[in-house]
């Protein structure tokens, strides 16, 4: 079962971490990366199976960052993980670095697929499924997005091609957190009624809270889910989770957090230290 | 070429249960024996190409060998984005074969001529460009690029030259002379090789002893032999179903440049910055857009004799 206690603390370390490489690089998406901390937590800690220590083990679940704009975050959870050093983390966005803003897998061990550009994940995790269908493989690919990434039509090709194929190894975990880059999702480019177009395109669909993480793991885990369907989690969120002065406000999408609203934001995620 | 191509690619996915083939809905009449010889190596992943080049990918990080295949531009422009940033950042092993280049599909009109593909993909890092002259070397190539991982794209023509009489193996990179000569060098990419040839014959008739090269690969070129015909020979001439902007003339000058080779003569046949909205034949294209036997001919008599 999982121990929400670990997730929690796991969580408020990638947020601690993930506000520091922000303000360290000067660097944006913060608000992104805290909505899906929840996740990265509960995958992570309880859901993935994984070795750090060998990271290219046939057996792992495969997982992809397909909203690569918070590749801080999983950085951030292969640190806490095993698979590279914490201090690494501090080079993220400097000059040299290989922790590029948008997640990239060249030099880090546990990063599946690089990403940055939107709508590449799910056809690459598609095809990583259909290859563990053909190879009769027992890992998961599990691939995160954005809620704004669907306006990608790339996605709605891969979704079209994983039900048709019955791809019930491939579960996407979609961050709902309603915002997008300038507007929310609904202003921009309306989106609903989200769950009853992925059910149309023939996936199972379960909705959370993506903050719950009692329910993001029952939801990856659900026993009950069809057996011929690949899974859409959407997960509610909040984008800017965890630091009340970024929480629901676009405005986070692109700042860095410096100075005072460093301090601030640092002050509010201590405080929930176990 | 497309013949060749699949025949080997058979003959390959017989031997090697990792050889996928993925279409985007195209090959009607083309693929049905493969796809009942070879259940779970071939997938019609519908009109979607940058879904395919993703599947495609995801299916090669597991360890597939995997060729996708469409017409004309729908592989390549179509997905551009996949394959750079999904295929060649991940070192992929993804054979991209696009079946029609430039007017092979003439008179289907613009959205099918394949006029820019060359310059475009070989603008990338981590490919292989290759565009074989015969149905042979289509063949040779579906095997190379196949088997020597990584990945390559492969321009199929409708058209093709006979192959050479000068015995060589084939291997990427490493053009072919198809004929002897010191007057002149042609240097030809893909099925127009077969004007090329022709119009050597011509030439020759004419006093000009033409030496020519079939350049299947653009990328990696064959360094060596354009430094050759450039020392060696009266000049050069490159001949392209394609746009001049980028291609094959782009590339046989490029290493000209960086290698300080200057040949005495130099000249592009190709299409002239342009697309066509005149629809028709392959050769009445070629002929059209003066980069037929006849047109190679003319051009080259007025070069040597600038």
């Amino acid at each position: 079962m999982i121990n929400i206690k670990g997730s929690k603390q796991l969580s408020n370390n990638i947020r601690k971490h993930a506000v520091t490489m922000a303000s360290l690089g000067g660097s944006s998406h913060i608000g992104s990366i805290l909505s899906i901390a929840d996740i990265l937590a509960v995958l992570y800690g309880s859901v993935l199976k994984y070795k750090s220590d060998n990271p290219n083990w046939p057996g792992r679940d495969r997982f992809i960052l397909s909203k690569g704009h918070a590749g801080a975050g999983v950085y951030a959870v292969l640190a806490e993980s095993g698979f590279l050093s914490k201090d690494k983390l501090s080079t993220h966005y400097q000059n040299g670095s290989d922790l590029s803003g948008h997640v990239s897998h060249k030099g880090i061990p546990g990063v599946e697929f690089s990403t940055g550009s939107l709508g590449h994940g799910l056809p690459v995790a598609t095809g990583m499924a259909l290859a563990a269908k053909i190879n009769k493989n027992k890992h998961r690919v599990v691939v995160l997005m954005s809620d704004g990434e669907c306006d990608e039509g790339s996605n709605w090709e891969a979704g079209l091609f994983a039900a048709h194929h019955k791809l019930n190894n491939l579960v996407a975990i979609i961050d709902r957190n309603r915002l997008q880059s300038i507007h929310s999702t609904e202003d921009t480019l309306s989106l609903e009624p989200f769950p009853d177009k992925w059910k149309s395109f023939g996936w199972e669909v379960v909705e959370v809270d993506g903050h719950n993480q009692e329910e993001i793991f029952n939801a990856c885990n659900n026993i009950n889910i069809p057996q011929n369907k690949p899974l859409c989690v959407i997960a509610n969120t909040t984008k800017g989770k965890g630091v009340s002065f970024m929480e629901n406000n676009v405005l986070w999408h692109y700042r860095s957090p410096q100075g005072d609203e460093y301090k601030a934001a640092m002050l509010e995620l201590e405080k929930n230290d176990a | 070429m497309r013949d060749a191509f699949l025949a080997t690619l058979t003959t390959l996915a017989e031997k090697d249960k990792d050889v996928v083939l993925l279409t985007a809905d195209l090959g009607y009449g083309v693929f049905e024996e493969f796809e009942s010889s070879f259940p779970g190596q071939y997938f019609n992943v519908g009109v979607a190409e940058q879904n395919m080049t993703g599947l495609a990918t995801g299916l090669s990080l597991e360890g597939k060998k995997v060729v996708t295949y469409s017409i004309g531009n729908f592989p390549t422009l179509r997905c551009l984005e996949q394959i750079r940033n999904d295929a060649c950042y991940h070192d992929a092993n993804i054979t991209i074969v696009a079946s029609g280049g430039g007017f092979s599909y003439g008179a289907l009109g613009m959205s099918h001529h394949t006029t820019e593909d060359l310059a475009i993909l070989r603008a990338l890092p981590n490919i292989s460009v290759v565009a074989p002259c015969t149905d042979q070397e289509a063949g040779e190539a579906t095997t190379a690029l196949i088997q020597g991982g990584g990945v390559g794209y492969l321009r199929l023509d409708k058209t093709s030259a006979k192959d050479s009489t000068i015995e060589s193996h084939f291997f990427i990179g490493k053009s072919r002379r198809y004929k002897d000569g010191d007057d002149i060098t042609l240097i030809a990419t893909g099925g127009i090789l077969d004007d090329t040839n022709i119009a050597s014959f011509e030439l020759k008739k004419l006093g000009i002893d033409a030496r020519v090269i079939g350049m299947h690969t653009i990328k990696p070129i064959d360094i060596d032999e354009i430094i050759d015909a450039a020392t060696n020979t009266g000049g050069i001439v490159t001949i392209e179903e394609h746009n001049k902007d980028g291609g094959l003339g782009s590339a046989v000058s490029e290493v000209c440049m960086d290698y300080g080779v200057m040949p005495k003569k130099f000249l592009r046949i190709g299409l002239e910055n342009m697309y066509s909205s005149i629809v028709g034949s392959q050769q009445y294209l070629r002929s059209r857009y003066e980069m037929d036997s006849e047109a190679i001919v003319s051009k080259v008599i007025k070069l040597v004799n600038s």
